[in-house]
């Protein structure tokens, strides 16, 4: 089978690009190619899922918090200027 | 929030923009650096009230300081650092904190085990955790998935080639799974999670 022909990728290069194929920061080619493999291979749909739970985990990380003291300091920064 | 019109750019509208925008501005800035978030916040006060007349979209405030706070960040790092602490690709490139888990069992009561690990970690432990990536790595990494930057915007800000925010998006994402395993592990924070 020629290179062209293959259209199977392992799973270390398939979970290689999961947060790339989430981003869809690759290309229409190699999408396809990723869901072909999540198609059969139940560990790297595992992989998938967490990849998913891992980017809702970081962007739930952002508290917007800001101790009273330093957003006091930093008003009367502002208000200098 | 509270955003400008079109025309305002009087020193009070930069003021109630400014004020209204320090929660996110000063969390951004403790999520890149470990130390002086709050002279981060200083520097882009006064960086964004010398261009306050170059801001030119309604409603953008907040993503126009924020950007500004990554350029000022970007040049303290610049001096900062001379060399860059690239990682070994071959040191994070095969780590897999899902396999990990999957093999270690850490929790093994729970039927959901990814997802209480995850929800092992407070606030304050994922900052320790991205506190311990080298900052190459933490800064596209925050900006992508907590500040929501295309990898573009993100490429532009920093004055990088796509290309190598690509490769730092790809080492820093496996290298913070590494580093939430090995603090889990160090904190017992699993232990805690266990004995929920």
């Amino acid at each position: 089978m020629t290179e062209a022909q293959s259209s199977t990728i392992t799973c270390s290069e398939a979970v290689r690009q999961l947060w790339d194929y989430l981003d869809h920061a690759i290309s229409a080619e190699d999408q396809a190619l990723v869901e072909q493999h999540l198609s059969f291979c139940r560990s790297c749909c595992g992989e998938l899922e967490f990849a998913k739970e891992l980017r809702e985990f970081l962007a739930s990380g952002d508290s917007r918090e800001i101790p009273p003291d330093v957003q006091a300091r930093l008003e009367r920064f502002v208000q200098e200027l | 929030m509270s955003e400008v019109g079109v025309h305002d750019r009087t020193k009070e509208a930069f003021q109630d923009l400014a004020v209204a925008e320090l929660p996110a501005l000063y969390s951004l800035a403790r999520r890149l650096v470990p130390d002086g978030a709050e002279d981060l916040v200083q520097e882009t006060m006064i960086r964004a009230f010398r261009s306050f007349q170059t801001l030119n979209e309604d409603g953008a405030g907040g993503r126009w300081l924020k950007s500004i706070l990554v350029n000022v960040f970007r040049d303290q790092l610049r001096k900062r650092t001379r060399s860059v602490d690239e990682v070994l690709v071959d040191e994070v490139e095969g780590i897999s904190l899902y396999r990990i888990l999957v093999d270690v069992d850490p929790l093994p009561y729970s039927d959901t085990l990814h997802v209480d690990f995850l929800r092992a970690f407070g606030q304050e432990d994922v900052r320790e955790v991205l506190m311990r990536l080298p900052e190459i790595y933490r800064a596209p990494l925050v900006l992508r998935y907590m500040e929501g930057f295309s990898t573009k915007e993100i490429a532009h800000m920093l004055e990088m080639p796509l290309g190598t925010i690509l490769a730092r998006l790809h080492r820093g994402r496996k290298r913070f799974e590494a580093e939430l395993w090995a603090y889990a592990e160090e904190t017992d924070l699993l232990l805690k999670e266990a004995r929920r």
